[in-house]
């Protein structure tokens, strides 16, 4: 009984996650949601008992894919919006 | 003692939720990667909590890795508020 | 029921009721800094007792459970530590103004006036 209502909670609250992380315009957010989600997945995968999948999760979807992708928020824009009204800016810092 | 342990379990569940409640509703950026921050280390305790109820040995590794690797994305994500990356 | 057992038992259930009180802080309170110091805190202790709990548990697992603690109690006050001084930089809104004590800002004064 407690494994079907960790399960569900976890699965809920992954797709919340992920659903913010789409309709949010603010990028960082939608980072922040992403690696929420992927601490969720990882939990859900050792709960499916792949521990080494959840260790893969675990190493590349905390650490890894946040650095990247605020590297790649800092050379951009951070809001969604201003893609609209002015060209990218790319700087070579 | 099996009750203990779903005892610690749904309490955790219930501070998961606590703080997503505040990942949903924080006002800046600092309330949600705190947020994050917390639901790593109760993510932690949960995984090592799990590997006693599956009784394996080899899932402490992923609570190690989350123990080590947990705080970069939140340092990342502090100094890229703090405008020094 | 060993010594061992009971001792264990009862670190479960003082560290998940330390975590649910983080998190309830983190729900609570007005602004960015009392939420770090609510949860920061309560929730590294919470982590401590409960790993410490299940080593207690499971006496063979010991080493390993001693290292985890080790990095939850290294990596979680650095990580609080750079978010303060991230909001702190950022002039974050702060809920008791007036009252607090800055050392920070009177750290950069001094070194300002003797430059």
């Amino acid at each position: 009984m407690i494994y079907i209502i960790l399960t569900l909670t976890l699965l809920l609250l992954m797709i919340a996650s992920a659903v913010y992380a789409i309709w949010q315009k603010d990028l960082l957010y939608a980072v922040i949601a992403s690696g929420i989600l992927s601490l969720f997945l990882s939990i859900v995968f050792l709960i499916l008992q792949a521990p080494d999948v959840a260790l893969t999760e675990a190493a590349i979807g905390v650490a890894l894919t946040t650095i990247i992708f605020i590297i790649a928020i800092r050379n951009t824009v951070r809001f969604e919006d201003e893609h609209d009204k002015k060209k990218v800016k790319t700087t070579t810092k | 003692m099996n009750y203990i342990i779903y005892f610690s379990l749904t309490v955790m569940i219930l501070a998961l939720i606590l703080s997503a409640i505040r990942f949903y509703k924080g006002p800046s950026a600092g309330d949600r990667t705190l947020a994050l921050d917390t639901m790593t280390t109760i993510g932690v305790s949960g995984i090592v909590l799990l590997s006693y109820m599956y009784n394996r040995y080899i899932y402490l590794d992923v609570a190690l890795v989350y123990g080590v690797l947990g705080f970069i994305g939140v340092i990342v994500i502090a100094r890229y508020l703090e405008k020094a990356l | 029921m060993s010594i061992l057992e009971i001792l264990g038992g009862i670190l479960l259930v003082i560290g998940s009721i330390f975590l649910f009180l983080g998190s309830l802080g983190i729900y609570r309170m007005p602004d960015v800094f009392n939420r770090l110091q609510a949860g920061t805190k309560a929730s590294t202790l919470g982590a401590m007792a409960t790993i410490l709990g299940v080593g207690l548990l499971a006496p063979g697992w010991i080493l390993k459970i001693i290292i985890i603690i080790l990095f939850i109690g290294y990596s979680n006050p650095i990580s609080s530590h750079a978010l303060a001084r991230a909001m702190h930089k950022r002039k974050a809104f702060m809920y008791f103004k007036g009252e607090e004590i800055d050392a920070y800002k009177e750290i950069e004064e001094k070194d300002n006036t003797e430059k």
